[in-house]
């Protein structure tokens, strides 16, 4: 537990330096709900392979890391109605927001940009509101 | 040449979500939960994040394309419009209630089990229908 920090500053790094390298190289903005949503929506669909690329590169490396880090668990909810209803809101909020924790947060408050700053302070107080309101209100996760 | 530093770009993102613990949910739920067994990592998740994008739009200040000659983004809007706040909340209670946002549902794919394609499934219903309510709330606003 006392080193989770240091891992998650050492993943943030890499997170920083993948979306370094996409602006620096590709000219794109990082941002995962807009890499997504441009392919589910069509917006995208001129630059589908580059989308594509990035997406596998997201989730081919997990695979391969895995190994060295033996069993991993999401602990993602068995409560497929909570599931449902929270991809509904990330999936429209994100899309409405135009930006997720990748394209607000990282890539948006690093630009010093307003809207990367109120979305990210709006997102974390809304999920900490939730969280109190679900868990320990509602005793739904 | 976009193809394989998008793959690059894509896998470094996969592996820091991997590697910060960011694909798991009760890391992402501890850090919102203030009133629990709060959980800081993500803030430090983040700030690691910070300091090679700010770096990376200070190089974009004294050149004018990428290397591979596409423009720079444009310097972003400052308007705090509904559909930002309105879409950042609706995000927010989604990720507090799940611990998932966009990226690590797709970096978790290969080991996240049957529950996240459920959300990833939502998720894209979600993106599905979200430019017809974003065209709604611009016709909501009265014209000026």
């Amino acid at each position: 537990m006392e080193q989770d920090w240091i891992w998650g500053l050492v993943g943030g790094l890499l997170i920083g330096t993948g979306g370094a390298t996409y602006l620096l190289v590709n000219g794109r903005i990082m941002g995962a709900s807009g890499i997504i949503g441009g392919l589910v929506d069509g917006s995208g669909l001129s630059t589908k392979w580059e989308r594509l690329s990035f997406l596998l590169g997201v989730m081919l490396l997990p695979v391969l890391l895995m190994p060295l880090y033996g069993s991993v668990d999401t602990h993602i909810t068995d409560n497929w109605v909570v599931l449902a209803a929270a991809g509904l809101l990330v999936g429209i909020g994100t899309r409405l927001a135009n930006g997720c924790t990748s394209g607000h947060g990282v890539c948006g408050m690093s630009r010093l940009s307003l809207r990367g700053f109120a979305a990210t302070g709006l997102y974390i107080f809304a999920g900490g509101i939730g969280v109190v309101l679900f868990r320990h209100l509602l005793g739904v996760i | 040449m976009r193809n394989l530093f998008a793959f690059l770009a894509g896998g470094l993102f996969g592996a820091g979500l991997f590697v910060s613990g960011m694909t798991d949910t009760t890391k992402v739920q501890g850090w919102l939960d203030v009133f629990g067994d709060w959980d800081p990592t993500l803030a430090f998740v983040m700030g690691g994040a910070l300091i090679p994008m700010a770096i990376a739009w200070q190089i974009t200040r004294r050149h004018v394309t990428s290397v591979l000659g596409t423009a720079f983004p444009p310097t972003p809007s400052t308007e705090i419009d509904r559909k930002l706040i309105t879409g950042s909340i609706l995000f927010g209670i989604g990720w507090g209630l799940a611990g998932l946002c966009p990226g690590p549902s797709i970096a978790a794919i290969s080991y996240g089990g049957p529950g996240l394609f459920v959300f990833l499934a939502a998720m894209i219903g979600g993106m599905l229908v979200a430019p017809a309510l974003r065209s709604r709330m611009d016709r909501a606003v009265p014209a000026e």
